[in-house]
């Protein structure tokens, strides 16, 4: 295990439309192993997508600036031509959507797609890809694959059409696989049979996958390691078992303590995290969370907190780490009727 | 909220008392015809059977959770309890007065209202916040200054500023701010039965847990009844009383919310649980509990609609349609396993697990 897979340094992704500067990522540092699965965790605007579509350079050249380190199985994606660029995705990195009725072509046929990404990176013959693209959909478990190559995107139901994207990224063998909230369109009876295949490709092929999701369940099924974003940056990462079980960050303990087992018992009132998150427009001096904070003081919102390692690969930005277990008995106790 | 249950006060609109249910849905039935297609002879009549023939009680002051996955009519039903749509056949009974016969379409539509999942699309774009809200009590005969002052009261209520929020329009507030206004506008001519269509599904958990609080808060202090729909069974379980199952059209299973998640009667509603992702990476599923997608609704399958998917099935099952009945009490399911002299031999054990060993 020399080298990651996937390294991100100090990666920061800005937005320029006309008039505006939107700071979606900013400072983001994560390693993806070989063979490793990686969630991405957020709400909306944490900019979990943008990061993981700038691991693609999917975003509109004009607009975006990206800063920082961004590398791809050993190559420098953020310095790459178009040539390379194009040899990069597909080949050896491929993304999946969460809706593929919008990420598939409506006008031809799955199989001629998949025969098309098959031969647009390897010298293969049109009957050799597609005897290809019959195996891609015998792999993703589609019931009757070959009746199924000649059916259009909209002649089938939504989880068979994920299935199907998912052949077509693994059309060319990729090493990485990016999936931007692959079930969330899904009901939970489809969901749980993708994310199983997904586990069970990653296992047979031996790729990477980088996760993204804002829903834990769906991680905590498929995650060796878990990365929780929050306004463009990474607030606490680490294993997945580590990181839902035992939560450092005031962010993460009060995601997960709003999913608890616990906390949905009847006639409880929910932990809620009061405010919404901040505008990347606007993005506060300090640390982007202290505004729903309760425990933020001053020198929160005066700088952003440094990452600090927490030992076995678990590592967490706010600055009152070791305090917080006694606040947090303090707040207990206060909540008891006297 | 209140560590002592309160006693709601008495609502004066009351009619029934407290055992007669506010809604009564009775063989509720709508079918969505299709284009022709084909030619001349070969043409056939076909209809999405949406909601085919639901019935179902839900009683004053109690929250219904309705699960189950997309296409098996939990929204048509929504629609329908409103009146966006008309069913083909079925009734509704309003707290003892039938739609219709005793009560008004429009005194029906005073007393229930509906929030719906895309809080944007929900609002007019064009309105300011205030006028929005306002706008259903002036219809109702208000008068503007007093329905414009109720919709300050209320933007309170639900949490938005009146002073802040008021002159706002839709587009300037979040999402979590768009369904309080949502909230506040279905509040505004003092329902009892609001209808909650995915209200929260597209909230970031967090938003989400503040609205749900809210939710409970105002159900409290209205006296409201709430048909609450939802893919999501964790917050189901969190919010229901009792719990509807729907599959394909069909109501298979009604219970109290704990009875339901802890013993489901029902091998799809059993199934659904064990759908639900873990969270504990080390007590991963192993395997999914349904394979495939639920039939069409054009054509459903035979007998009990579940049989092409279910773990139990027997011949029986596919020749034979189960009967919704009362199984334990309070716990109603269709299913042959549970209804005696079906036919369905309970001795058997499942084929599936015979061709394990």
């Amino acid at each position: 295990m020399s080298d990651p897979m996937i390294r991100l340094r100090e990666l920061y992704v800005e937005f320029n439309p006309p008039g505006k500067r939107i700071q979606a990522v900013n400072g983001v540092d994560l390693t993806v192993d070989r063979g490793e699965v990686v969630a991405l965790i957020g709400e909306s605007g944490s900019g979990k997508s943008v990061t993981l579509r700038a691991m693609m350079r999917l975003h509109p050249e004009k607009t975006t600036r990206y800063s920082g380190a961004l590398e791809v199985a050993g190559q420098d994606v953020l310095g790459m031509g178009g040539g390379a660029l194009s040899q990069l995705r597909g080949k050896r990195v491929a993304m999946i959507f969460q809706e593929p009725l919008l990420a598939l072509d409506p006008v031809y046929t799955l199989g001629e797609q998949i025969v098309e990404a098959i031969r647009r990176h390897e010298p293969l013959g049109r009957a050799e890809a597609r005897a290809r693209a019959l195996q891609l959909f015998e792999r993703v478990r589609i019931p009757s694959p070959e009746r199924r190559l000649d059916a259009y995107p909209h002649e089938m139901s939504g989880g068979m059409r994920q299935r199907a994207m998912i052949a077509l990224a693994l059309a060319c063998n990729p090493q990485v696989l990016l999936a931007d909230e692959p079930t969330t369109a899904l009901d939970a009876t489809v969901q749980i049979q993708i994310l199983l295949l997904l586990r069970d490709l990653q296992r047979e092929l031996g790729l990477s996958i980088v996760f993204v999701t804002h829903d834990i369940g769906a991680a905590a099924e498929v995650a060796d390691r878990m990365a929780v974003m929050y306004a463009g940056r990474i607030v606490e990462e680490g294993p997945a078992s580590e990181l839902l079980t035992r939560p450092r960050h005031p962010y993460t303990r009060a995601l997960l303590g709003s999913r608890d087992e616990g906390a949905l018992r009847k006639g409880r009132r929910l932990d809620t995290i009061g405010g919404a998150p901040p505008d990347l427009a606007r993005l506060p001096a300090g640390c982007a969370f202290a505004a729903r904070c309760a425990f933020a003081d001053d020198a929160c919102r005066a700088a952003v907190p440094e990452r600090r390692e927490l030992g076995a690969r678990h590592a967490a930005a706010c600055r009152r780490l070791d305090e917080l277990p006694a606040l947090l008995a303090v707040r207990a106790d206060e909540a008891l009727p006297s | 909220m209140n560590p002592t249950p309160q006693v709601l006060p008495k609502d004066r609109r009351d009619l029934g008392g407290p055992r007669q249910p506010l809604l009564i849905v009775r063989d509720l039935k709508k079918h969505f015809p299709l284009k022709k297609t084909g030619f001349g002879l070969r043409r056939e009549r076909l209809a999405v059977r949406a909601v085919d023939g639901v019935s179902f009680e839900i009683l004053k002051g109690e929250t219904l959770g309705v699960v189950g996955e997309s296409g098996c009519g939990k929204s048509t039903t929504a629609r329908l309890l409103m009146q966006l749509t008309a069913q083909d056949s079925g009734e509704l009974v309003f707290d003892g007065q039938a739609l219709g016969a005793g009560l008004s379409l429009r005194e029906y539509r005073r007393q229930t209202q509906m929030v719906f999942q895309d809080s944007y699309s929900s609002l007019n774009p064009r309105m300011t916040i205030e006028d929005s809200i306002a706008f259903g009590p002036t219809v109702h005969g208000v008068s503007r200054r007093e329905a414009l002052a109720r919709a300050h009261d209320l933007l309170a209520r639900v949490g938005l500023e009146p002073a802040r929020f008021a002159g706002r329009y839709p587009h300037e507030l979040s999402g979590g701010q768009r369904q309080r206004v949502n909230i506040a506008r279905a509040l505004a001519l003092e329902p009892r039965l609001i209808i909650l269509d995915e209200s929260v599904s597209a909230l970031d958990k967090s938003v989400e847990a503040q609205v749900l609080n809210l939710l409970q808060d105002l159900k409290q202090d209205f006296g409201l009844t709430y048909l609450f729909i939802s893919h999501d069974l964790g917050v189901v379980r969190y919010v229901s009383d009792r719990v509807l199952v729907m599959y394909l059209g069909e109501v298979v299973e009604v219970g109290e919310a704990e009875a339901l998640f802890e013993r489901p009667l029902h091998p799809y509603t059993e199934a659904l649980l064990r759908s639900m992702p873990s969270t504990d990476p080390l007590k991963r599923t192993e395997q999914a509990p349904l394979a495939g997608d639920p039939p069409n609704p054009i054509d459903p399958p035979s007998g009990c609609r579940f049989h092409t998917r279910c773990a139990y099935a027997q011949p029986v099952c596919a020749e034979r349609a189960p009967r919704f009945h009362e199984a334990l009490p309070g716990h109603a399911v269709a299913c042959l396993r549970h209804e005696p002299e079906s036919g369905y031999d309970r001795r058997l054990i499942p084929v599936q697990e015979v061709a394990h060993v």
